[in-house]
C-alpha cells in the first residue's frame, strides 16, 4: 500500500487511474430505546432479551417514533453543518432475511430528515472539505449467527429496530488516508455531539464503502462497486486497495466492471461478490403507511442548535488562539471529544505560570503512550488531569528534570500517586543548588583529567561523558540544564 | 331462551343493568345458539366454557356502570386475543396464540364484556364473500347457499343470525358495510384514524378501520363510544373530541343536507338497487332532510386506485408470515425454499394473487405508472368529497351493487368478486366515515342496505342520519333458523 | 401491458412464494384480467397532482427515550416452530 497520503494512483503501463471513494456510514444512535419501540438498546445483552412484540414483528404490531432519536439525527446534521428538511418521510424498504422480522426495514429514501452538508479533514498537505450528501434515520436489523450449528442460522433479534444514522458522503475521497480521516472526523465529531458512540468493536460504527477507478484526468465516473458492513478503518483501507486494483485490473484488460455488491474478506484479504442478494436492489421503497411524515419547526431545530456543544473544527482554532499550540497538535488534541476535556482540564489544572507547550509533549508523548500499550481510552487513564497537571508544573518550575519525571509518571500509574508526594517520599527532587553542583562537577573533572584535556583538544564527544558521570554521581538527580552550563564554564 | 338472543344490544345491557337478566343467562344463551349454528360455520374458534365461566364470575361482583356488562360477544378473528387463538382466516396463522390484546378489544372488555369466540372472515380479511377463508366458507343466515358477504362475513353472519348480540370486524375497502348489506344488520367504518389499529391484522394500513356490526343503530353508537380512542401505540391514531354517540343520537335530522352522486349511478345497475336508492331519498326527505344533487368525478377511478394500494401495502404488511417467529413453517432446504414453500403453503390462493399484484405495483420500474399515480388519483378522490361537503353534510348512496349471491357464484373471476365494493372502496380511499343500514328487500327477498357517508370525524352525524331514516324504514330481518339443529 | 410468465416468475422469487408452471400459467391470467381493469387510471391526466400521502392529517407524534418493556424472551419465542429458548432458528441461507 502506497503510503505517500496526498496522492493515491495506480499506474499500469501508461495508464494513471485515481480512485473514487464514497461512504455510506451506519451510526448507532446514542439513545436508550429503539427507534420505533421502547426496549433497551443497551449492548452486550442475552440473545433476545431486548426484543419487544414490536421489534419481533408480531400481528398488528405498529411503529412508534421516539423523539429523542429525531434529536440526535439534527444536531448530527447540525454538526455536519448540513441543511435539516423540517417536512422529511419515512419508506419501507422491502426484501426478505431472517433478521429483518417485519420483512422491511423503516428507512428513509426519497425525503430524509438532513440534506447536504459538509465535513472538513485535516490533511498534512492542507484542509479537504469533504461533501455530505445525506442523513437519515432507519432501523437496524438483527443478528444472523451462521456458525453455531452446521444447519442452521441462530438470529438474535436484540439490535433489530436500533436507530441508525446513515450518513452518506459525495464521492469525494481518493485515497485511503482521507478514507480514514473522514470516519475518525466524523466519529469525532458525534461523539462531541454525544449522539454516537463511535464504537467500531461494538458495531455502533460501520461503513459500507463505493470504490470506483477512473483515468486521472477523467471527469466521468466509473462503475463502482460497493463493499459492505466494514468494521473497522484498517481493513476499509485494504479493501479498497484490493477492490481499485481488481477494478483496474479489470479495465487493462478491456473488460467491463459489473456494479455489485461485495464483501470484503477479512482472512484473504479480498473483496468478494455477494452471492446471496440477487433481487436485492428493488427494495420497492414506498412511503411507510404506519408512520406519518414527520415535520420539525423552526423553534424545534433551533433549541437543539443551542445544545450544541463546541465542535472539533471551532475547538482547534480556540486551542490554537488561546493555548497557542500548533494546528498539528491541535488536531491530534481536538480529534476525540475526552482527549480535548482531558488537556482542557491540565491546563486548568496547571494554574498560573502554566507550560503548555511541556503538557501537550506529555499528553501526546508518554500519555498516549501508555494508552496505547495498556488499550485504554484516554477516559480510563491511569494518571487523572490533575496529577499530570501538577507533574507538567513540578518540571516547569525546577523541582525535577525532565528525566526524573519520566520515573515518576511510572509510580503514578500505580493508583493515580500524587507526584509531589512521591518526590517527597523518595526524594527525587533535582539538585539545582550552583555551589553544590559546581562541587559536584569539580570533582568529576578531577578524577578524569585526561578526558577533560582531550575535550579540550577537541574531541566533542566527550561532552556526554561528563554529562553522564555528573548524572550517575547525583544519583540522576543534578538539574541537566544546570549541569550543563557549568560544565561549559568549567571544560 | 330464544326471546334472549332475539333481542338488542341496548335492551340486553338495560335488563343487565336492571337485574332483570344475569349475564350467565345471557351468555348461556348465546352458547346455546351458537352451538346449534354450526352449519352456518361462523366461529373459528370457540370460547364458550370460559365464556361462561366468566359470566358466573361477573354476576358474584356485577360491575353495572360498565357500557357492556357481562354482554358474551364474538369478535372477528383479525383481532389479536390474549391467550386465545388468532387465525386471520389463515392456515398460516391456524395455531397462533397472541400474549397480547388488541386495543379495540381490550376496551370492550374493560367496558364488561365477555369473549365467546372468534368469528370467521376472508383470509387475511381480503375478499367479499368470505369464500378465501381457510377454515371454509360461512352461510348467510338470510338464505341457505348465500354468502354472507366479506371480509367480515363470519362477524355478519354471526350478528343476522343472533349467535352474538353484536360484533366487531374491520373494513378496508367495504368489509364491514358490505357483508352488512348482505346479512340485512348495520355496519358503520369509523373515520380513519378513530379506532386503534394496535393489535389488528394488518392488511392495508392506510386504509384498515375497526367498526361495529350491529341490528340496529342505538347498537351501533354505543359499541362505537366503546371502541374509538385515541391511542399513542398506533402512530395514524388521531386524537380528536369524540362524543358520547349514544348518548348523543337523535332522530332530528331536520335541516341537514343530504348528497346524491351522479356518478353512483353505474351502468348496468340493477333496477331494485335504483329503487332503493330512490325510496332512501324519499325517506330522507321525509325525515326533514334536504336533498342535493352533487358530483364526485372521479368516482369510476376508485376501485382500481384500491386494487393497487391495497395489495401494494399488504404484499409489504404481509413480508413477516415468513415462517420464522411464528406460524405456520414449512420444511426447506435453504433459507429461501423455506421462505417460498411456507408462504405458498400457507397463503390461499387470493392473498397470494395480491401480494403479487401488491409487489409488481411497486417494484422497479413501475412504481410511477401504478404506485405513484394511484396515490395520485387518492388525492383527487379525496378533493372530490371535500368540494362535495362544502355543499352537503353527508352523501347517501346504495352500499352494494347487488344483494347476496350464491357461494361459488364469483369464486373464479377475481374481477367481478371486486366490484361488490364498488360503492364502498372510494369512502376507505377518503379515510371518511360510513355506514351501511337494511333498506328493503330485493325481489328474491334478500336484504338491500344503503350507505350514507360523513365528513371526517362526524360519526355522530351519519349515525343520527341513520337512526332517523332506519325508523322511518322499519326494516324487519326475517330471520328463520334454517341452519339450527 | 401484458404480463408474462417471465414476469410472474420474477415476482414470485421477489414475493418469497413458490410457482409452478401451471400456477404460474393461471397468475399470468389473473394478474391480466386485474391489470386490465386497473389499467383504466392510465384516463387520467395527474401531473399536476400531489400523490396523497396520508388521509390522517396529522404528523407524527412523538414518544419519550424511555426503555418500558422489560425481557419478555420466553414469550417473543414461544410460537417460533423450532425447540430453542434463546434463539429464532432458521435454515442456513445457501452460500
Amino acid at each position: 500500500m502506497p503510503k505517500e497520503n496526498s496522492e493515491y494512483l495506480i499506474e499500469r503501463y501508461d495508464n494513471v487511474y485515481e480512485v473514487v471513494i464514497g461512504l455510506e456510514v451506519h451510526a448507532q444512535v446514542t439513545s436508550n430505546s429503539k427507534l420505533f419501540s421502547s426496549s433497551s438498546t443497551k449492548f452486550g445483552a442475552e440473545p433476545n432479551t431486548q426484543v419487544s412484540l414490536v421489534d419481533a414483528a408480531f400481528p398488528g404490531m405498529l411503529p412508534v417514533i421516539n423523539e429523542y432519536c429525531v434529536k440526535q439525527a439534527i444536531k448530527t446534521g447540525i454538526g455536519l453543518k448540513a441543511q435539516i428538511n423540517k417536512r422529511s418521510v419515512f419508506d419501507r424498504k422491502n426484501y426478505f432475511y431472517a433478521d429483518l422480522p417485519q420483512g422491511y426495514q423503516i428507512s428513509q429514501f426519497k425525503y430524509p430528515i438532513v440534506g447536504e452538508g459538509t465535513v472538513t479533514l485535516d490533511m498534512p498537505n492542507g484542509q479537504k472539505e469533504v461533501g455530505i450528501e445525506r442523513l437519515h434515520l432507519e432501523q437496524d436489523a438483527g443478528k444472523s449467527i451462521h456458525d453455531m450449528d452446521p444447519q442452521n442460522t441462530f438470529v438474535d433479534l436484540n439490535r433489530s429496530g436500533v436507530a441508525l444514522m446513515e450518513i452518506v458522503s459525495k464521492p469525494d475521497l481518493r485515497t485511503p488516508d482521507e478514507v480514514s480521516a473522514y470516519i475518525k472526523k466524523l466519529r469525532s465529531i458525534m461523539r462531541y455531539l454525544g449522539t454516537c458512540d463511535g464504537n467500531m468493536q461494538e458495531g455502533s460504527l460501520r461503513a459500507d464503502v463505493n470504490v470506483s477507478v477512473r483515468l486521472k484526468d477523467s471527469k466521468e465516473l466509473g462503475t463502482r462497486c460497493e463493499i459492505k458492513n466494514v468494521n473497522s478503518i484498517k481493513f476499509m483501507q485494504m479493501a479498497i486497495d484490493y477492490e481499485a486494483n481488481r477494478q483496474v485490473d479489470l479495465i487493462e484488460e478491456g473488460k467491463s466492471i459489473d456494479q455489485e455488491t461485495r464483501l470484503f474478506d477479512t482472512k484473504k484479504n479480498e473483496t468478494r461478490s455477494m452471492r446471496s442478494k440477487e433481487d436485492a436492489h428493488d427494495y420497492r421503497y414506498f412511503p411507510d403507511p404506519d408512520l406519518l411524515p414527520l415535520e420539525v419547526t423552526d423553534e424545534f431545530i433551533d433549541n437543539l442548535k443551542k445544545d450544541i456543544p463546541e465542535l472539533p473544527d471551532d475547538k482547534k482554532k480556540r486551542f490554537i488562539d488561546e493555548f497557542k499550540v500548533s494546528p498539528y497538535e491541535a488536531t491530534i488534541l481536538v480529534s476525540d471529544i475526552e482527549t480535548a476535556k482531558y488537556f482542557e482540564e491540565v491546563v486548568a489544572k496547571m494554574g498560573k505560570n502554566q507550560d503548555i507547550k511541556l503538557a501537550v509533549n506529555w499528553i501526546t508523548g508518554e500519555l498516549f503512550a501508555v494508552l496505547n500499550n495498556k488499550n485504554l481510552e484516554i477516559s480510563q487513564s491511569p494518571i487523572s488531569a490533575k496529577n499530570l497537571a501538577k507533574l507538567v508544573n513540578l518540571i516547569k518550575n525546577g523541582t525535577i528534570s525532565g528525566k526524573i519525571a519520566k520515573t515518576i509518571f511510572e509510580l503514578m500509574m500505580d493508583g493515580d500517586k500524587d507526584p509531589q508526594i512521591i518526590v517527597e517520599e523518595k526524594g527525587l527532587k533535582q539538585e539545582s543548588d550552583p555551589k553544590a553542583l559546581e562541587a559536584l562537577i569539580d570533582k568529576i573533572i578531577n578524577d578524569n583529567r585526561e578526558k577533560a584535556i582531550e575535550y579540550k583538544n577537541g574531541k566533542e564527544k566527550l561532552f556526554g561523558f561528563f554529562v553522564g558521570q555528573a548524572m550517575k554521581v547525583s544519583g540522576g538527580k543534578a538539574n541537566p540544564q544546570l549541569i550543563n552550563e557549568i560544565l561549559k564554564k568549567k571544560l | 331462551m330464544s326471546d334472549i338472543t332475539s333481542q338488542s344490544l341496548t335492551s340486553l345491557v338495560k335488563n343487565i343493568k336492571e337485574k332483570k337478566l344475569s349475564s350467565e343467562e345471557i351468555t348461556k344463551a348465546f352458547v346455546d345458539r351458537s352451538e346449534k349454528s354450526k352449519e352456518l360455520n361462523s366461529y373459528i374458534t370457540e370460547d364458550f366454557s370460559n365464556a361462561i365461566d366468566k359470566s358466573k364470575k361477573f354476576d358474584e361482583k356485577p360491575n353495572l356502570d360498565l357500557k357492556l356488562p357481562g354482554i358474551p360477544m364474538a369478535v372477528k378473528d383479525l383481532f389479536c386475543t390474549k391467550d386465545i387463538r388468532t387465525t386471520a382466516g389463515s392456515k398460516i396463522l391456524e395455531n397462533f396464540v397472541p400474549t397480547y390484546e388488541s386495543t379495540v378489544t381490550q376496551n370492550i372488555w374493560n367496558e364488561g364484556a365477555i369473549l365467546l369466540g372468534k368469528l370467521n372472515c376472508d383470509e387475511f380479511a381480503m375478499g367479499s364473500s368470505n369464500e378465501t377463508s381457510f377454515y371454509g366458507n360461512v352461510q348467510n343466515p338470510i338464505d341457505r347457499g348465500l354468502v354472507p358477504g366479506g371480509s367480515s362475513g363470519g362477524s355478519a353472519a354471526a350478528v343476522s343470525g343472533q349467535l352474538t348480540p353484536i360484533t366487531i370486524g374491520t373494513d378496508t375497502g367495504g368489509s364491514i358495510r358490505q357483508p352488512a348489506s348482505f346479512t340485512g344488520t348495520v355496519g358503520l367504518k369509523p373515520t380513519y384514524g378513530s379506532c386503534s389499529r394496535y393489535g389488528i391484522v394488518a392488511f392495508a394500513s392506510s386504509l384498515d378501520q375497526a367498526g361495529p356490526m350491529s341490528q340496529n343503530v342505538e347498537d351501533c353508537a354505543l359499541l362505537q363510544e366503546v371502541i374509538s380512542t385515541y391511542d399513542n401505540k398506533d402512530s395514524t391514531s388521531i386524537d380528536f373530541n369524540r362524543g358520547q354517540y349514544s348518548k348523543d343520537l337523535t332522530k332530528d335530522i331536520k335541516g341537514k343536507k343530504i348528497g346524491i352522486p351522479k356518478e353512483y349511478r353505474v351502468e348496468g345497475m340493477p333496477k331494485e338497487i335504483e329503487e332503493l336508492w330512490k325510496k332512501g331519498i324519499e325517506y330522507a326527505k321525509d325525515c326533514g332532510a334536504e336533498i342535493i344533487d352533487i358530483s364526485l368525478p372521479n368516482t369510476s377511478y376508485a376501485l382500481p386506485t384500491y386494487y393497487i394500494v391495497a395489495p401494494a401495502e399488504a404484499s409489504s404488511n404481509l413480508a413477516r408470515y415468513d415462517g420464522v417467529k411464528y406460524g405456520f413453517r414449512a420444511k426447506g432446504e435453504n433459507l429461501i425454499d423455506m421462505y417460498e414453500k411456507t408462504r405458498s403453503e400457507g397463503f390461499g390462493a387470493e392473498v397470494q394473487r395480491r401480494i403479487m399484484i401488491g409487489t409488481y405495483v411497486l417494484s422497479s420500474g413501475y412504481y410511477d405508472a401504478y404506485y405513484l399515480k394511484a396515490q395520485k388519483v387518492r388525492k383527487l378522490i379525496k378533493n372530490d368529497f371535500d368540494e362535495a361537503y362544502k355543499k352537503v353534510d353527508a352523501i347517501l348512496t346504495p352500499s352494494t351493487p347487488s344483494s347476496a349471491f350464491k357461494i361459488g357464484e364469483k369464486k373464479n373471476d377475481p374481477v367481478s368478486m371486486y366490484l361488490n365494493d364498488i360503492f364502498t372502496v372510494p369512502v376507505n380511499l377518503a379515510g371518511l366515515p360510513a355506514i351501511s343500514i337494511p333498506a328493503g328487500l330485493d325481489a328474491a327477498g334478500y336484504p338491500l342496505g344503503l350507505q350514507i357517508i360523513g365528513k371526517a370525524f362526524q360519526e355522530q352525524e351519519i349515525l343520527n342520519l341513520a337512526y332517523a331514516m332506519e325508523d322511518k324504514i322499519n326494516f324487519k330481518n326475517k330471520i328463520t333458523d334454517w341452519w339450527i339443529k | 401491458m401484458s404480463i408474462d410468465l417471465k414476469t410472474i416468475k420474477h415476482i414470485s422469487k421477489l414475493s418469497r412464494i413458490s410457482v409452478d408452471e401451471q400456477k404460474a400459467e393461471k397468475l399470468a391470467g389473473d394478474l391480466n384480467s386485474i391489470f386490465k381493469f386497473i389499467e383504466k387510471l392510465n384516463e387520467l391526466n395527474t401531473d399536476k397532482v400531489e400523490p396523497l400521502t396520508s388521509v390522517a392529517e396529522t404528523t407524527l407524534k412523538f414518544r419519550s427515550d424511555e426503555v418500558k418493556n422489560q425481557n419478555i424472551r420466553e414469550q417473543i419465542i414461544k410460537n417460533s416452530p423450532e425447540d430453542n429458548e434463546d434463539f429464532f432458528v432458521v435454515p442456513k441461507v445457501v452460500e
